[in-house]
């Protein structure tokens, strides 16, 4: 026997190290740091700064320099002083329409947009451009895509198979509406964590729940179901943590936080909020236009219906009258039917069994509908007893899956679109109530009225479980499958039974309802359904208003000119409008509530204490909404959504206008975006952030306003030339002594070169593009199970926001300039600057594309000179002229391109592609490709200054 | 041969270079900086210094940095078998286990524990079909299945008690290359450059090579999460260019290339002048790093110049070989993984800090005895042939060789069906599985953990990822724990939470 067994190492320490433990401990007992766990926090981080109340303090009465007396302005300047530096002077105007263009739109000013600005005397000229910019719809695209990295957005399940999440883009086309409408920060908060608990939440609201809903989904083989839904319960509550409160909170799902005043009971407190935001899907209007045009269609195509169906049923009261004529015919039939004719009863079940939580609702018609949990596979065990079996036997089983308006896409199968898979049929009968194997009736044949292709009906009785009887594409409609036993099954008295439908395909491909039958006899009957034999061997006294109908029911199918009626009527429905509604992910409240409890070290198999909603004592008081439905587990994720956007809570603000403030100077007044903690940084102008969060608050969390209120300012107007002088005392720019310059992020090097090149499309939203891909880039991902194809026309010139993006495989051109990989929430990108950026954009068929537009665009100037060329590239890239030097070293690249492309007239052409202009040799173009390229490459171009 | 172009594109680029070198000190005149700013009486040397040391640093962030202590290794490859190879099939032995073949595991053993696939009431044990036998000196005991890593034996040390907390390979393959099973962290290549900087000056200093299919972690195992890109791994291709975007435009010649940076360079310099901003600088040594990476890439993967029986010893021109493989192929594998081996080597010796082989999949739940062997000849002859080349050229002392994967695999046959019956496939198993390195400074010839009689927990000596990774950042001259960056309010490292160093294992 093998000793010493064990799953991994059991020494705790292990992990740690012990020496370093022990190091650990010597250094918290000597105070030098602070040991793990709640008694030990820092006694001081309650008063930390950043739970305090919003410091109100009047903006000082400080003039410094060209400084006006915006409030903002007056709070820089008295830093400045107090440190004895100056302000910088106001940008030229040039600069300013260039940084506001770049920070708000996200693309450059045209030319004629610049000369407009730089021309306009107008003392508000610089307001109107603000204005402006703010109502373009560009700039919910530009201010989205600062969402969207917080959001995690992207088009892929993530993971191992990553599959496609069809759809997703809806979620960012209701983040680029909610920011282009200036949707209030508070609302924008509650609909994106709570939408769906709303009174009366429309789709729109519930859509907006897909902010948590892109959490990654592994459908890896073999996975716990339960380990990955509390992973991205835990990112939920991560990402709202680090969004709304800038904290860590992800340091207390293991253990009380060791720096912040949070201690993991808390966490969990959050966490039960989430814990019953389930994973759901939602029907969304595709536009408003489609909605209504479905609204004027529908009501056309019903009227038509009506008719059809009053005409139907006038058919049917005439059969109704004469009733008893057509039964007797039935009668007459029925005498005729031989002895053993094939004949099917339907089966009431003793006990129905299958995973935990699958529950069976008997129907009226003695079908089940299967409803509860629904499990990625079925088997479903029914028990029963039967007299049936005596001789001449039971000669089969008949299995019919039923549509239902209950099911998704109406059935008859649990998976979204409806189909199922039944693997296997087991049939068991005895004379004891215990069934084994050695009961199993062996099954001959099995026929189904419809089969999907490579899912044959006799795939449901063969051995294997990879095979099985499927429907695809006949959803919404019942179909059945014949089982015959391989010789009649004979047991005299009652007999004991089971029957097994095996369901082992996977993804919820179950059946969501069924009804089974025996059958009995082997000679081909008339057709006449069992339920009618039996209500015509009955008592035609006793006769129920059911049997009645369905009596009448099986006459009227047999009448020719009722059965066309039908057949019209089901055609005219077919022509039915298509919905003008889609699918999306979304989050949806849990209808029975999941007990939360502490999960300790953070691990799902090892659940502590319950817990119920509760948020940080260290912060305001959090209150439940008064009809709340959720009292009892301590609210709910809009009880929690209002307590962040209370006026109380200094946070939320603080944290937001830090994120704006960083996106309109490179860094935040605290420069830790994604750290107000303890940990975190100081803010370098306190009073400033809080005059910024109560102004905030004050314009009732209105972006727009609070973007204007910054951007008016003269700090946010300064140059952001470097002063070599304040090297030593200011090296990082934290008195805000100058604007800052920062390289654009990857989507906007894309979007700059197209839109100064023409090719951009203007178009904003809708589904995601696939811009040209380098080959080999998809085929990285898992198996190589993902293909790109490549967007035409328009679509290949978006902006790049739009771009597909696959989580393990995203495009290099985005990743290459520090996009966030969107596994998790992103706070703030890095800005690196690495040779392959440096090849992307000489050499990337994007680039090389725009170089060559933008080069017959210069080239079909009407003024036939360098210059004027040179000038107008300038003008399109750098929203300037050019400078002499650079005429002279643009004029010097000309002049040796033309020199080599003068006798190389083929290279010329390549070079050119398809952008030769009119008029022109192959060379000439050629030489401007060269100069082009130039251009879209300097640094001025992809620095917002 | 080389082309035209090429030729002409190496003239320019050690032109470039020395112009670079020569006429404006370090760089493009950043140390000049300062200097010229003093002259101008606009700076204070103190104040000069400090704008110096400001563009220093924003000019080259891959400039080598100081060690925490002197270090053994310069450079890794890191060969990343991705599917998690048996251990019991290629480098564990287990007789019992084959005396076993056929027996069920006692109940008690089996309700903690979780399988992918397995269906655990019915799960038999499953000997290994293959033989073992010993090795050099050291008598080291491994698979008929790797004779040529065989041959090596005395080089590597081989680790056996290995385990991990993740269990399915995404996680897991996460947890071994950023030491969590957790999204957004930086890789071990991209710590390595983060905390070593690159030697070299025209390449990247982490590279990756991919063979075989995708991995289940696809280009997430090599990003630099919250670390700028700079410390991402770039993805050398077998197809086509060997870094993307590295060919001019069709009709672009390198001539017109160089002249084109000129003229860039021409403006960002005046920009330079005018604004003052070290990222300036930071941007124009970027684009002449790139145009001397467009002469360097391309020599550096000709392979032309390597003698014939040093290509066949790692064989570069081996066929496929007849029958199975589905799981680990994709196109002419053999060759590919081959050349791989060798791009390391030349990699190495041009400077190249971090270079991870990856190679997929191992992820055998069926049909071992087909397609193990397949893998396994894959990448025996080459990696053998690897350590061999290092060794012969001196350069297997300060390049560290791993041999590594995110778990190991079941003692236990794959009965995905149900039946009672043993399979030809075993499921994932991260309670104990086995890696081998060699060079680095560290000890040849030595065998080190030991799992229990059925290969499935650890009895001496377990090793942690975090332990494994916290060694070889030893091996690098950097302490695990002062490796640190800042994100979130939290010091993140490679070990996470964890991590031991294991001295024994120290030549």
């Amino acid at each position: 026997m093998w000793s010493g067994f064990r799953l991994v190492s059991a020494r705790p320490w292990r992990r740690l190290g012990r020496p370093h433990a022990l190091l650990m401990i010597a250094l918290a007992a000597a105070g030098w740091i602070p040991l793990v766990g709640a008694e030990s926090r820092p006694s001081d981080s309650a008063e930390h700064w950043a739970y305090q109340s919003l410091h109100s303090a009047e903006p000082p009465t400080v003039q410094v320099g060209p400084f006006s007396d915006h409030p903002v302005d007056r709070f820089v300047a008295a830093r400045l002083r107090s440190a004895d530096v100056a302000p910088s002077p106001r940008a030229p105007r040039h600069v300013l329409i260039k940084r506001l263009s770049y920070d708000l739109i996200g693309l450059p000013p045209t030319p004629a947009e610049v000369e407009a600005f730089v021309n306009d005397k107008s003392p508000d000229a610089y307001e109107k451009l603000v204005d402006r910019l703010l109502a373009s719809p560009h700039f919910g695209e530009r201010w989205g895509r600062h969402w969207l990295d917080k959001a995690r957005y992207a088009d892929s399940d993530g993971y191992e198979k990553d599959r496609p999440r069809a759809n997703a883009w809806r979620y960012r086309d209701w983040v680029i509406a909610a920011i282009n409408n200036d949707m209030p920060f508070d609302q924008f908060t509650i609909e994106q964590l709570a939408g769906d608990l709303l009174p009366g939440a429309t789709p729109m609201q519930r859509l907006a729940t897909a902010f948590h809903r892109q959490t990654l989904t592994n459908t890896e083989g073999g996975t716990d179901k339960e380990e990955f839904r509390v992973a991205a319960v835990f990112d939920r509550v991560n990402t709202t943590g680090a969004i709304w409160m800038g904290l860590t909170v992800a340091c207390a799902q293991c253990h009380d936080h060791k720096y912040d005043a949070m201690s993991q009971r808390e966490y969990f407190q959050l966490y039960a909020f989430f814990n019953n935001g389930d994973e759901a899907n939602t029907s969304v209007p595709k536009s408003v236009a489609a909605q209504s045009q479905y609204a004027t269609l529908k009501k056309q195509h019903d009227a038509k219906v009506a008719a059809l169906e009053s005409k139907r049923s006038a058919r049917r009261n005439a059969l109704l009258a004469e009733l008893d004529k057509h039964e007797a015919a039935l009668r007459a039939q029925l005498a005729k039917r031989p002895a053993n004719a094939v004949a099917f009863h339907p089966i009431t079940f003793d006990k129905l069994e299958a995973s935990e939580g699958v529950r069976f609702d008997r129907q009226d018609d003695g079908s089940y509908l299967v409803t509860g949990s629904n499990p990625a596979k079925g088997q479903y065990t029914l028990w029963f007893k039967s007299d049936l079996a005596a001789s001449p036997g039971v000669t089969g089983l008949r299995i019919e899956t039923l549509a239902d308006k209950r099911l998704p896409s109406n059935g008859p199968g649990r998976v979204q679109h409806g189909n199922f898979v039944l693997s296997d049929v087991r049939f068991y009968a005895a004379t004891t109530p215990k069934l084994d194997k050695n009961h199993r009736v062996a099954l001959k044949s099995a026929k189904a009225d419809f089969a999907q292709d490579n899912w044959p009906a006799a795939a449901a009785i063969d051995p294997k479980l990879d095979t099985g009887w499927a429907v695809g594409p006949q959803f919404g409609k019942p179909h059945h499958i014949d089982i015959t036993t391989t010789k009649p099954l004979i047991i005299n008295g009652t007999a004991h039974m089971q029957v097994v439908l095996d369901q082992q395909y996977g993804s919820q491909h179950t059946i969501g309802r069924f009804r089974v039958s025996l059958r009995t006899g082997s000679e081909p009957n008339d057709g006449m359904p069992g339920p009618i034999v039996n209500i015509l061997k009955g008592d035609a006294t006793k006769r129920t208003a059911k049997q009645r109908d369905t009596l009448l029911d099986y006459v009227a199918s047999r009448d020719k000119s009722y059965a066309e009626l039908s057949k019209e009527l089901d055609a005219l429905k077919k022509q039915a409008p298509a919905s003008p509604n889609m699918t999306v992910r979304v989050i949806a409240q849990r209808g029975s509530p999941r007990q939360t409890r502490v999960l300790i070290r953070g691990d799902f198999l090892r659940p502590g204490d319950p817990v119920t909603g509760g948020t940080l004592n260290v912060m305001h008081k959090f209150e439940l909404r008064a009809d709340g439905p959720t009292v009892k587990l301590g609210g709910d994720r809009l009880d929690l959504a209002h307590w962040l956007v209370d006026p109380a809570n200094p946070l939320t603000p603080r944290v937001a206008v830090n994120h704006v403030w960083k996106h309109l100077f490179g860094h935040g007044l605290v420069r830790t975006v994604d750290d107000f903690g303890v940990r975190g940084e100081k803010p370098t102008h306190p009073q400033l952030l809080d005059w910024l969060a109560a102004e905030f608050i004050r314009l009732k969390w209105s972006r727009k306003a609070l973007i204007k209120t910054i951007v008016m300012s003269q700090t946010y107007q300064q140059s952001s030339k470097h002063r070599p002088e304040l090297a030593e005392r200011d090296p990082e720019n934290r008195l805000l002594h100058r604007q800052n310059r920062f390289r654009v992020e990857a989507e906007i090097v894309r979007d700059l070169a197209l839109s100064a090149s023409g090719l951009l499309s203007d178009k904003v939203g809708g589904p995601s593009v696939y811009p040209p891909l380098p080959a080999g880039i998809a085929s990285l991902s898992y198996a190589n199970n993902f293909k790109w194809n490549t967007s035409k026309g328009e679509d290949r010139f978006r902006r790049g926001m739009y771009t597909f993006f696959k989580r393990t495989s995203p495009h290099p051109n985005l990743l290459t300039f520090d996009c966030p990989d969107s596994n998790t929430s992103n706070l703030t990108r890095n800005i690196s600057n690495t040779p392959l950026m440096a090849l992307t954009t000489l050499n990337n068929i994007t680039f090389v594309e725009a170089s060559q537009a933008l080069a017959k665009r210069l080239v079909s100037r009407a003024a036939n000179n360098d210059v004027d060329r040179l000038q107008h590239g300038f003008n399109l890239t750098v929203a300037r002229d050019p400078a002499p030097h650079e005429v002279e070293s643009f004029s010097k690249l000309l002049e040796t391109s033309r020199s080599w492309y003068a006798t190389r007239s083929d290279d010329a052409k390549k070079l050119v592609g398809g952008y030769q202009p009119e008029g022109v040799s192959p060379a000439e173009a050629a030489a401007w490709v060269v100069a082009a390229r130039v251009m879209l490459n300097m640094d001025e171009f992809l620095t917002r200054e | 041969m080389r082309s035209r172009q090429q030729e002409a594109t190496e003239r320019l680029a050690a032109h470039t270079r020395r112009e670079f070198l020569n006429t404006s000190a370090s760089g493009l005149g950043l140390a000049g900086l300062g200097a010229a700013l003093t002259a101008d009486g606009l700076l204070s040397p103190r104040t000069a210094r400090a704008a110096d040391a400001i563009a220093a640093s924003a000019t080259n962030p891959l400039a080598p940095k100081p060690t925490h202590f002197s270090p053994k290794a310069k450079s890794c490859i890191f060969i990343f078998m991705a599917g998690a190879p048996s251990h019991i099939d290629l480098f564990d032995p287990k007789p019992e286990l084959n005396k076993r073949h056929g027996q069920p595991l006692p109940k008690s053993m089996l309700d903690k524990v979780r399988f992918a696939f397995i269906k655990k009431d019915n799960a038999l044990l499953q000997g290994s079909p293959f033989k073992f036998a010993k090795h050099g000196q050291s008598g080291m005991e491994l698979s008929e299945l790797v004779p040529h890593i065989g041959s090596v034996a005395d080089d590597i040390l081989l680790v056996r008690g290995l385990h991990s907390e993740q269990f399915n390979h995404h996680p897991g393959q996460l947890m071994m290359q950023c030491g969590r099973g957790a999204f957004g962290l930086p890789t071990m290549g991209s710590w390595l450059t983060y905390g070593l900087g690159s030697e070299s000056q025209n390449l990247p200093g982490y590279v990756v090579l991919t063979s075989g299919r995708g991995s289940s972690g696809g280009a997430t195992l090599w990003q630099s999460g919250f670390l700028p890109s700079v410390h991402a791994g770039v993805l050398f291709r077998g197809q086509g260019e060997p870094v993307l975007n590295l060919k001019n435009p069709a009709g672009l010649p390198p001539e017109l290339q160089r002249a084109g940076l000129d003229t860039l360079r021409d403006v960002n310099q005046g920009r330079y002048a005018e604004v003052r901003d070290p990222e300036i600088a930071s941007r124009i040594a970027a684009y002449e790093l790139a145009f001397r990476m467009q002469t360097a890439a391309p020599e550096l993967i000709d392979l032309s110049s390597e003698p014939k029986h040093l290509l066949e010893s790692y064989g570069v021109e081996r066929p496929e070989p007849k029958g199975k493989g589905g799981r680990g192929k994709q196109g002419d594998t053999y060759k590919s993984f081959a050349r791989n081996c060798l791009l390391a080597r030349r990699m190495v010796e041009r400077g190249v800090r971090f270079v991870n082989i990856v190679y997929a999949s191992w992820d055998h739940h069926s049909n071992i005895p087909n397609e193990l062997p397949y893998n396994a000849g894959c990448v025996d002859q080459p990696i053998a042939a690897l350590i061999k080349d290092l060794k012969q050229r001196g350069m297997l002392d300060e390049t560290m060789v791993v041999w590594g994967t995110e778990f190991g695999r079941t003692p236990l046959g794959e009965n995905r069906s149900g039946k009672r019956e043993v399979g030809t496939g075993r499921d994932h198993h991260p309670f104990s599985f086995s890696m081998f390195m060699a060079g680095g400074g560290f000890k040849g010839g030595m065998t080190w953990g030991k799992t229990d009689d059925i290969g499935w927990g650890v009895e001496e000596n377990d090793v942690h990822i975090n332990d494994l990774h916290a060694t070889m950042l030893h091996q690098f001259g950097l302490d695990h724990l002062r490796l640190t960056h800042r994100f979130q309010g939290r010091d993140f490292r490679l070990t996470d939470v964890g991590g031991e160093v294991v001295y024994e294992w120290l030549a």
